[in-house]
């Protein structure tokens, strides 16, 4: 065997322009990732912007955040199965039977918030468990297991919380997250935080690569991944620290959902990433004989992606009662397309194996921008269902061509 | 020369009233390479499930280093040194060449993924080969050509110090060149210290990469020649049953 270190590139040789181009063939070759939807993002922005006075106000801006939070929450759970070729049409109402779960604990049983909170994640997991199970162990596509539950939750719903029920949230606590602000300061040290993660972890990367004698990519590539997320950050930060009320009462700052939003999507995207599990559960969407060969237990990955799923449905759920301020029968019955409209937008694949969760997030600021920005131009209902319709179908055309691109239809 | 790495002796398999394999002797050695031929329904992928553990033998010894064992998983397989390289290669498109190479196998440090560390140990194995097709170790699976897959495969094997590797028509899918290429590697796979088996329906391939023939006909092991000891014609007329190494005809 060869001594010598490398002499076989792995892609992080060259200068910043060699990087630059080396990207530009990837996009060419098809792998495009969510660039297509920041494109439209920033298209929507500048045809809004342009349309109605109040699109970029301070208040639209922080209350889009808030707004797109929710869709954001739900599409990443979802990713985590759409990953595996799979799909969860019942995510949105297992988020809204957990929060029956949760009210009712807490209406009838006088349970504290928290250990009902803790009950009803309890009950989406295990929610989560059963799909996974009848997915992976007994077979039945989910498409069909997912869409028994979609239509009996909505049943269990009602049965929990009677007809017509419709009970309040009076936890401060949750009511915060989606309707109060972190004081000025604490949003400054949310790109703090931002930055030095990102520089900590590309820190830790390179270090293991030059103690096995690799060649690293130019730091100049990290500077600018880094400068570019504060400097929007930071301009976002300062729009929403300024006062944006139209009243007597001021009201600024980050809203509390952000953080969350954005520690949720840290954790997820590092699982992904960089554990086993993560790398397996590719393996699963790319190719699960592939990976059962290799020694991968397919079911396990699929019944955690389930529960992975639902876990954060919940979580999706808690931002929406927060958001209305009640728990009523009919959460969640229409967000999950939505949903999987923001993840295909953002640039995760239906074929499975190919996405991230940042994809969800883009895709849900995309998704969120046509119906905040269609509603500002008082455009009936109707048009937004259209447009997001046509803008979803868009979307899914693209992964499909892409795929085309990379020769995997050709060679089947 | 040494002793055999794997040695079969009166192997059976029946699927249900059907005898596929109705008592198999058969050895493989290091740093040779064997062709198992033998026309459909011969049971040479039976042979191989049974080596691999996907479907276990029902009866016979399998002896791996003069050692009896029992394969009766893929992971048995694999933990004892057997690798497979199937004729779909089962590759994960989406990933990249390090990470098809490790799957299943991942260098962990810190709870986390080893990359750097995989990376450094894909590209030897890959050197090992002498593999110069590849542009980056680093490039999606989804963009190889069919040659250049192959080579991912049987380079996985290198990676699990394989003692034992086999090969499921490894150039049913390919062109001339890559052919040439993939029969290279098979080579120097051998000349590493690896006993290597190939099925192939190929056998001008056959000529030109192995060391000795075994030939199934229904479920027997008809005949193990040494190459340099037999020609086409022969072997073609015990693959059809014309001929046994016992005697002409039967």
């Amino acid at each position: 065997m060869s001594n010598e270190v490398t002499s076989l590139a792995s892609g992080h040789e060259g200068t910043l322009k060699d990087q630059f181009s080396a990207y530009l063939s990837r996009l060419r070759a098809g792998e495009m990732g969510s660039l297509p939807a920041v494109v439209a993002a920033v298209v929507l922005a500048l045809i809004f912007e342009i349309a109605s006075p109040f699109f970029f106000t301070k208040l639209n801006f922080t209350n889009m955040f808030v707004q797109a939070a929710e869709l954001t929450m739900l599409s990443a759970a979802l990713v985590f199965v759409i990953l595996l070729a799979e799909i969860d049409l019942s995510a949105g109402v297992t988020a809204g039977v957990a929060m029956a779960v949760w009210i009712v604990l807490m209406k009838y049983l006088a349970m504290n918030w928290i250990l009902a909170l803790i009950l009803a994640f309890a009950a989406g997991l295990l929610i989560g468990w059963i799909i996974g199970f009848m997915v992976a162990k007994i077979g039945v596509p989910s498409f069909v297991v997912t869409l028994a539950f979609f239509l009996g939750f909505q049943g269990m719903q009602l049965v929990l919380l009677g007809e017509g029920g419709l009970y309040r949230v009076e936890v401060p606590e949750i009511l915060a997250i989606m309707n109060s602000n972190m004081p000025g300061w604490a949003g400054w040290a949310l790109i703090a935080a931002c930055a030095v993660t990102m520089a900590l972890l590309a820190v830790w990367d390179r270090g293991r690569r030059s103690r096995k004698g690799l060649v690293n990519k130019p730091i100049s590539i990290l500077i600018i991944k880094i400068i570019a997320v504060v400097v929007l950050g930071g301009v976002a930060v300062f729009i929403m620290n300024d006062n944006r009320s139209q009243g007597a009462i001021p009201i600024a700052g980050v809203p509390i959902v952000v953080p969350i939003t954005v520690a949720i999507l840290f954790i997820g995207s590092f699982v992904l990433d960089r554990t086993k599990f993560g790398r397996h559960l590719y393996a699963v969407g790319g190719n699960p004989e592939a990976a059962r060969r290799a020694g991968i237990k397919v079911a396990k990955i699929r019944i955690y992606a389930f529960m992975i799923c639902a876990f954060l449905a919940v979580v999706s759920g808690i931002f929406h009662s927060s958001r209305i301020g009640n728990v009523d029968g009919s959460a969640g019955h229409t967000i999950v397309l939505s949903g999987v409209a923001a993840a295909v937008v953002g640039g995760v694949s239906l074929f499975g194996g190919r996405g991230k969760l940042s994809h969800a997030a883009i895709g849900a600021i995309v998704i969120t921008m046509i119906d905040n920005g269609l509603g500002l131009l008082q455009m009936p209902a109707g048009i937004s269902f259209l447009i997001t319709g046509s803008v979803l179908l868009l979307a899914a055309t693209i992964d499909a061509l892409a795929r085309n691109r990379g020769g995997v239809i050709n060679r089947n | 020369m040494e002793g055999p790495v794997i040695e079969l002796a009166g192997v059976k398999k029946s699927f249900g009233p059907v005898d596929v394999l109705k008592g198999i002797d058969l050895k493989a050695y290091a740093g040779r390479v064997l062709a198992l031929v033998g026309d459909n329904g011969a049971g040479k992928s039976t042979l191989i499930k049974g080596l691999s553990g996907v479907q276990p033998f029902d009866e016979g010894v399998v002896k791996f280093d003069g050692q009896e064992v029992n394969i009766t998983t893929p992971r048995g397989a694999s933990a004892l040194g057997i690798e497979v390289v199937y004729q779909d290669l089962a590759l994960c498109e989406n990933l990249d060449i390090v990470q098809n190479m490790f799957l299943g196998h991942e260098e962990m440090l810190t709870g986390t993924l080893h990359e750097a560390e995989m990376e450094l140990l894909a590209t030897k194995a890959l050197q090992s080969l002498s593999v110069r097709t590849v542009k980056s170790v680093r490039q999606k699976v989804s963009s190889l050509s069919g040659g250049q897959r192959q080579t991912v495969a049987i380079a996985r094997s290198v990676l699990r110090e394989a003692k034992l590797v086999i090969l499921d028509e490894p150039t049913a899918a390919l062109g001339v060149a890559q052919t040439e290429q993939v029969l290279n590697l098979v080579r120097r796979l051998a000349d590493n210290g690896v006993a290597v088996i190939i099925i192939s329906h190929n056998l001008s391939d056959v000529f030109k990469v192995c060391d000795d023939i075994a030939v199934l006909y229904l479920g027997r092991l008809v005949a193990q020649v040494k190459t340099s000891e037999t020609n086409s014609t022969e072997v073609i007329s015990y693959i059809t049953g014309a001929k046994t190494q016992e005697g002409e005809g039967k």
